[in-house]
């Protein structure tokens, strides 16, 4: 086994484990090759794009390989090669002629032929074989030179494959649609799929029990038909459908007779074709189509009940969204309106979504729809509420009995229409087409109810609502949908009535110790999105008149949550005050208590918020307003998880803050820059987590920016007058050189982790960029430091890393950093990981090599 | 078969069923929620309590103020605390046979009824039960007894005056059967009536019925009890849990295929979910101490606080709170601590295997090892000099009316830095602390009630399918602060029976069989014959021979036999003198049909057939004769014709199987 291989092989590998940070170590680390310009090692082609994709080598490879797949003594590894195989045919194909290739490989069509004799074959290979027909037989000459062995009929026809043992594959069945869908692209393919017989079989296998199978059946019906009326819709302008090619007409005919069927499965296959047709399809003739089949969409509205509701308003919508239809009035509308009426609620809610989504549909229709959509929720206010005091919700809204039943029947059907509702009302509200008037004040009174029912607190006067009370009492999915929708509605203008009834169930939810941590994560995120989307008033404070008495209570209600045994509620608390404080000059006492919260994600969490306090100058106060070196305090408490805590999540959020405060300036890090800059970098580099180095790479890039200016030029700035260079101080040279500066960053130049080698080559090219006006000023030579440094960066690039870079010239630097190849590594870092064994001999030779594996194998047990 | 209900408390039951010949008191719940209508007794003179002014009546009539004081608007009596004891007019108590206990919260009354009613009978309950309960008798009579009151008020319960004082005292019921607490000598002689029991162990009650425990998963050795005879089922189900908390889990399958079904003991605060409780403790128990106040949490020496001990020793470490102490103090604390720890068989699985291995079961044993958790028997010796703030205290009584926790009231009460966290649900809280008014401490309500909610409930109830459920009517509606919640009442089918305080019920439900054994040697002389596939019928002549609620039938007496020579075809004859020769017993239908054909056979004609709505009749016109057939007799109506009568009869009989 070559390297190549044993890399491809160990990459597969590596794939089932990805991604640990040590898999890019083994394949990309820059130590494959050596990174000085003076004396770059020649790489070899491997890597390289071929020039043609059928390279010589590769088809010195295909009789082994054919020879591989057709000998049922050696099992294919997997089934992922076969893909990969069949992927690079594709291409191939698509850049060269399959006629071609066939005669250039003579193997190809000898595999296809072997075969022919199914006993000898595995499934997987079949299918592989099938769907390798169809893909060359898509070019009407290679479907031409196929046909006259008679391969494909052999292959498709009723007398190949449907009559083996294999047929009971599913990836057979699988690999027979497929292949047909390839194949099925000229007029001859046409002529082929009527005289093979091979529709038919297609018909059966809409109900196949395998639900990929008979999707795909579903889907090549709707691509015979498509191709069948294509040269149809140029010569004629949308002929009726007696005028259609027979193929069409038996397809277009099998479909109205399932829809006369009395099984719903069948039902349902005929309106799945249909809702892929009209999708796919914007052809006039689709128009005529849906002309003959509407009278039967409409008479299975009659049935009762409903066979496949879903189906249809798929295709319903299918049919409405479909531009033929945007204009035409072909009964679609009415069809769509009595399908509303007739639906159940649960199944007529997508529908109803659906339809005031389009854009061209008529005005009655869509506030049908909206009073569809709306109905659930008009219920639960009519249940609750003695006098309605929103008449939008209840307008229009009549026969809600069915809602009601649907409501009453059980726990799950009740909360899964509301969450259904609630779902679509959320997904309609940002749209700016939504129904007008929006009747936001009804909305929010019914998901504060909805709340309210289901945390116990409604006293509802109905017997319907006490019912609903019980069934929605403690329902998590249901308060989490609400509390979603309710923090949408925040995006709206709310009565200011409404307001404090909204502040008071979302304190109610922040309250309960009922709520359970993702209830209240929700209920702490809709609370943010009312809290910032209050009318801000000029006085105390930023936010509304409700506000203040609202924080007031809230208040003690997050001091406890942060204090909660559960640390998902700790963690939602923390993400919530942070983002509050960003608005609000209060602080809990309790936050800095949770820098040491047993759980990593708390303490990741409440470094951030502390950062924020203290961004805020809050930290000071909060900490102890008599001990003003509280601040410096909080620097080292950082410092201190950033090199000792376990977990990787404190020490990321530490260097984000960290390089946030240096861009800001922050009054602690303004205080002597380079000293905490070099401080951290120096924790950092230690770090074992490679997110930390890459942000520990950021600060210092940050800290770069500051000193030499912003990285590159943006391309669409007017390029000003050349200005004269700034000379560049020799102290700022020697800041910028400074060895834990550089060291940090060649170090990381060797990193096992790519995304830490890309961002330290970045670091380094703009390093290089900004100081090379400078080169040459004063020529190194060979200086002492400068070997030095090289064997250093040779010895890191070994994998050693022990050896210090010890303390060069700047100069010195500035020569190693020019004599670097950084572009070119550049570029290597940044292809894929995969890039070795994407090339298709690689894959060929695995293929191969993986069968001598196994022969070796074999070989061992004896 | 009857239950005379003694007491109107859900989960303080005592209920007395007669059952076949035997009565069987389940539970002995003693109500002690009178007890929060007296005033605290302090362990330390306390100038406060002592200083309240006395109630006069809106007149200005002042003869009650040396019996009733009042404090923040609330009259509270002054007097040793009573309790309110199951009523014992309704049945006469000494008639009791046995007495079965479900857990150690329910046989806090026993004292008052074995000692005080002739009681003769025996108790049964698991060993937990019956030590636990001894440590929640021993801590009650110690709260009461170490603070003597002189005053013993009575005035207050004439009726026509109790008539007259606001609420609560004017609507408090029974105030003429309230007793004061039983004496340590009461409590000893009552536990010495008491037979130990283990899990699914059968107890014959005089061959009568057969009484069994099962687990209830509510607390350490607390049960469930069937009671059932061969053909009759009663299972008594009170305070039982399905969360997995230290004790054995609740054993649903033996409750199945129950004639009765006795409800009680559920959770009483429906609307709180124990998960959510035990957050909201430790989140104010956490945020409170770190804000530098203490926190008392008043409690029973045993139950949820190994719960919550074992969830702290969890989370004090995270919190931050490992350098505050804990203290637990009670007259019982040590006992109640170390008792939990050596009942290993009774704890739930993963507890019972820390025993082998070998760990103690509870995790409070390291709290203790550790000093993070302390004990003491009071607040005077030892505790005063370790005593140091900000500190966490459990202590009892949960009715803040005696107890140490009556000193701790009064010391943090005055702090708005301390918080009380009330985990018990058994008192009011807000009434609890009505003679503290007014409190600035903070007032935290998390009560954890761990036994079964009305979905866990309606859930039993599907899988043991009993026929008939009865419960305490408190379960057959919502409760009255949320009358809209329908589901938080027993929902089943057939409605669940419900009863109130000192009502009898006659549970629906009528005794059809009972078990007969034959005695093998007369069993060896039976004939069985098959009459239908799968059985067989026998005549049985035997003597019934019933002692100790067993029936038996044995052999019929053999007369004397004057002769010994006689050849045994005789004496088998002279053994029955007295039978005489039985008619055959027939079975079978007669197939109208064929009974016509053969009829016609044999000679007769004319033969009409017409439905009935019971069967048939067959007309013989001819002959003017009429045979009725009917599902389980055939009458053969003809005039004078005695020969016609028989030859009819024998063409019926042939139809018919003899045996």
């Amino acid at each position: 086994m070559d390297g190549q291989t044993r890399l491809g092989m160990l990459h597969r590998l590596l794939v089932l484990f990805w991604p640990p940070p040590q898999t890019e170590s083994v394949i990309l680390s820059p130590l494959s090759f050596s990174i000085y310009r003076g004396h770059k090692i020649q790489h070899s082609d491997w890597h390289k794009e071929p020039l043609r994709i059928m390279d010589p080598e590769c088809s010195r490879l295909l009789p082994a390989l054919c020879a591989v797949l057709a000998d049922p003594r050696q099992p294919v590894a997997d089934d992922t090669c076969l893909e990969k195989l069949l992927d690079w045919f594709k291409k191939v194909t698509e850049a060269e002629s399959s006629l071609l290739l066939l005669q250039e490989n003579p193997c190809l069509v000898e595999l296809l032929s072997h075969v022919l004799r199914p006993q000898d074959v595995s499934p997987r290979v079949l299918s592989f074989s099938l769907r390798l027909a169809g893909t060359f037989a898509a070019q009407e000459d290679c479907f031409q030179y196929l046909q006259q062995g008679d391969l494909l009929l052999g292959l498709f026809g009723e007398a190949g494959t449907l009559g083996w043992a294999a047929w009971n594959v599913p990836t057979v069945r699988s690999g027979w649609i497929q292949g047909l869908s390839s194949l099925a692209q000229h007029p001859s393919a046409l002529h082929f799929l009527a005289d093979s017989g091979a529709v038919d079989t297609v018909f059966s296998l809409q109900g196949d029990p395998s639900l990929f199978v008979a999707s795909a059946a579903s889907q090549l019906l709707v691509h015979i038909l498509a191709l069948s009326m294509h040269g149809e819709a140029v010569e004629h302008h949308s002929p009726q459908g007696s005028a259609w090619p027979t193929c069409a007409q038996k397809i277009v005919g099998h479909v109205e007779e399932s829809l006369r069927s009395t099984a719903a499965p069948q039902v349902t296959q005929a309106l799945n074709v249909l809702t892929t047709t009209f999708g796919r399809c914007h052809s006039p003739w689709t128009e005529v189509l849906w002309e003959q089949l509407s009278p039967l969409v409409a008479c299975l509205l009659e049935r009762d009940p409903i066979p496949a509701g879903h189906s249809l308003v798929d295709l319903l919508l299918s049919v409405a969204r479909s531009p033929v239809f945007s204009s035409a009035d072909c009964g679609l509308w009415e069809t769509v309106a009595q399908t509303l009426s007739r639906l159940s609620p649960t199944q007529a809610g997508p529908l109803a979504l659906g339809t005031l989504k389009l854009q061209h549909c008529p005005q009655a229709l869509r506030t049908q729809a909206f009073g569809i959509l709306l109905q659930p929720l008009a219920c639960v206010l009519k249940a609750t509420t003695q006098a309605p005091t929103s008449p939008g919700l209840l307008d229009g809204t009549l026969g809600g009995s069915m809602t009601v039943d649907a409501l009453l029947s059980s726990k799950s059907a009740c909360a899964g229409l509301l969450c259904q509702t609630l779902a679509q009302l959320e997904e309609l509200h940002p749209l700016p087409h939504r129904p007008s008037p929006w009747p936001q004040a009804s909305l929010l009174e019914a998901v504060v109810t909805i709340l309210q029912l289901c945390d116990g607190s409604a006293a509802p006067g109905s017997s319907v609502g006490g019912r609903l009370c019980g069934t929605l009492a403690g329902c998590v999915r249901v308060q989490r949908a609400a509390l979603d929708f309710l923090g949408t509605l925040s995006q709206g203008t709310s009565p200011q009535e409404l307001v404090p009834q909204v502040f008071a169930v979302l304190l109610e939810y922040l309250e309960s110790p009922d709520s359970s941590p993702t209830v209240l994560k929700k209920a702490f995120q809709a609370t943010l999105g009312w809290l910032l989307s209050s009318p801000k008033t000029p006085g105390c404070s930023d936010f509304g008149p409700h506000i203040p008495l609202f924080l007031g209570e809230l208040f003690p209600v997050l001091q406890k949550r942060l204090c909660s045994p559960c640390w998902e509620v700790r963690d939602s608390a923390l993400e919530f005050f942070t983002n509050l404080s960003r608005h609000w000059g209060e602080a809990p006492t309790l936050t800095q208590q949770l820098l040491r919260d047993p759980e990593s994600y708390v303490r990741a969490s409440a470094v951030t918020a502390m950062a924020q306090l203290s961004s805020q100058g809050l930290h000071a106060t909060l900490a102890s307003p008599e001990h003003p070196e509280a601040e410096q305090g909080l620097l080292r408490e950082f410092l201190n998880i950033l090199s000792a805590d376990s977990e990787g999540f404190p020490r990321r959020a530490v260097v984000q803050v960290f390089t946030q405060w240096l861009r800001d300036g922050h009054a602690e890090v303004a205080r002597d820059t380079e000293q905490f800059v070099a401080t951290v970098l120096q924790v950092v580099s230690q770090d074992l987590d490679w997110e930390v180095r890459v942000q520990g790479l950021e600060l210092a890039q940050v800290f770069l920016t500051q000193k030499l200016g912003q990285p590159g030029h943006c391309p669409y700035t007017v390029a000003l007058p050349e200005a004269p260079l700034p000379r560049l101080r020799p102290e700022v040279l020697r800041t910028l050189c400074q060895p834990w500066l550089l060291e940090f960053a060649f170090r990381a130049l060797f990193d096992c982790d790519r995304p830490v080698a890309q961002k330290a080559c970045n670091l380094l090219l703009f390093l290089r960029d900004k100081t090379a006006p400078y080169a040459g000023t004063q020529e190194t030579g060979d200086s002492p430091h400068l070997d030095s440094m090289e064997a250093a960066l040779q010895r890191w690039q070994a994998g050693e890393q022990g050896q210090p870079l010890g303390d060069p010239e700047p100069e010195a630097m500035l020569a190693v950093l020019r004599s670097l190849d950084l572009e070119g590594l550049q570029g290597r870092l940044a292809e894929s990981s995969d890039h070795v064994e994407k090339s298709p001999q690689s894959l060929l030779q695995d293929m191969l090599a993986t069968v001598d594996i196994l022969e070796e194998n074999e070989a061992d047990c004896y | 078969m009857k239950l005379y209900c003694l007491s109107g408390h859900p989960t303080l039951p005592c209920n007395v069923l007669k059952f076949k010949s035997t009565t069987i008191m389940l539970d002995c719940g003693l109500d002690m929620t009178s007890t929060l209508n007296f005033l605290p007794l302090p362990l330390v003179q306390s100038p406060r309590l002592s200083n309240l002014p006395g109630w006069s009546l809106k007149d200005g009539n002042a003869f009650l103020d040396k019996e009733l004081k009042e404090c923040s608007g609330h009259v509270f009596v002054d007097s040793v605390p009573e309790f309110c004891l199951p009523e014992t007019e309704l049945i006469d108590l000494s008639t009791v046979d046995v007495i079965l206990i479900s857990n150690y919260h329910c046989m806090m009354a026993l004292p008052y009824i074995t000692e005080h009613t002739g009681f003769t009978g025996t108790v049964y309950a698991t060993e937990p039960t019956v030590q636990i309960g001894r440590l929640l008798m021993e801590e009650l009579v110690n709260f009461i007894e170490r603070v003597p009151k002189a005053q013993s008020a009575s005035l207050w319960k004439n009726k026509d005056i109790q008539r007259l004082l606001p609420s609560p005292l004017k609507d408090a019921v029974e105030v003429s059967t309230w007793r004061r607490c039983y004496t340590m000598q009461e409590v000893n002689s009552a536990l010495s009536k008491i037979q130990l029991v283990g899990y699914s162990q059968k107890i014959e009650l005089f061959g009568a019925v057969q009484v069994t425990p099962l687990s209830s998963g509510y607390a350490l050795g607390s049960s469930n009890w069937i009671i059932q005879s061969h053909y009759e089922k009663v299972s008594y189900v009170s305070g039982s849990s399905l969360l997995t908390t230290h004790p054995q889990p609740m054993d649903q399958a033996s409750l199945k295929n129950s004639d009765v079904l006795v409800l009680t003991g559920l959770t009483q605060i429906p609307t709180a979910n124990p998960d959510g409780m035990v957050g909201e403790f430790c989140s104010n128990l956490a945020l409170t101490v770190r804000n530098g106040g203490n926190v008392l949490v008043p409690c029973y020496p045993s139950g949820v606080i190994y719960d919550l001990l074992e969830c702290l020793y969890q989370y004090i470490d995270s919190a931050g709170l490992s350098n505050i102490p804990f203290y637990f103090i009670s007259p019982v604390a040590n006992s109640s601590l170390e008792f939990s720890q050596i009942f290993a068989e009774w704890l739930c699985h993963n507890k019972q295997s820390k025993v082998y291995l070998p760990e103690p079961p509870f995790p409070h044993a390291e709290l203790i090892q550790t000093n993070k958790l302390k004990h003491y028997p009071s607040i005077h010796g030892d505790f005063s000099n370790d005593f140091r703030q900000p500190c966490v205290v459990f202590t009892g009584h949960p009715s803040l009316r005696f107890g140490d926790v009556v000193h701790f009231m009064e010391l943090w009460g005055k702090s708005s830095l301390n918080t009380v966290i009330f985990t018990e649900p058994d008192f009011s809280y807000l009434e609890a602390l009505a003679p503290y008014q007014p409190l600035a401490m903070k007032c935290i309500y998390c009560p954890i009630d761990t036994r079964l909610n009305f979905i866990q409930v309606s859930k039993l109830l599907k899988e043991v399918q009993p026929l008939h459920v009865v419960c305490p009517e408190q379960y057959t509606q919502p409760p009255p602060a949320q009358s809209h919640r329908m589901d938080l009442m027993i929902d089943c089918q057939p409605p669940a029976m419900s009863y109130r305080r000192a009502d009898v019920l006659a549970l629906p439900f009528k005794r059809r069989y009972e078990k007969i054994e034959i005695m093998p040697e007369l069993a060896d002389s039976l004939v069985p014959m098959e009459i239908k596939p799968g059985i067989s019928l026998a005549t049985v002549s035997a003597v019934l021979h019933t002692k100790d609620n067993k029936h038996v039938l044995q052999p019929p007496p053999r007369p004397a036999q004057p002769t010994s020579g006689k050849k045994r075809k005789q004496r088998v004859s002279e053994d029955v003198p007295d039978c005489q020769v039985l008619k055959p017993l027939l079975s079978g239908s007669i197939p109208v049909e064929q009974f016509v054909q053969t009829l016609e056979k044999h000679g007769f004609s004319d033969i009409k057939v017409e439905d009935t709505a019971k069967g048939h009749i067959v007309l013989l016109q001819e002959a003017e004769t009429l045979i009725q057939i009917e599902e389980d007799s055939t009458h053969i109506i003809c005039d004078n014709d005695e020969m016609l009568r028989v030859r009819l009869r024998d063409l019926v009989l042939k139809f018919l199987q003899k045996f």
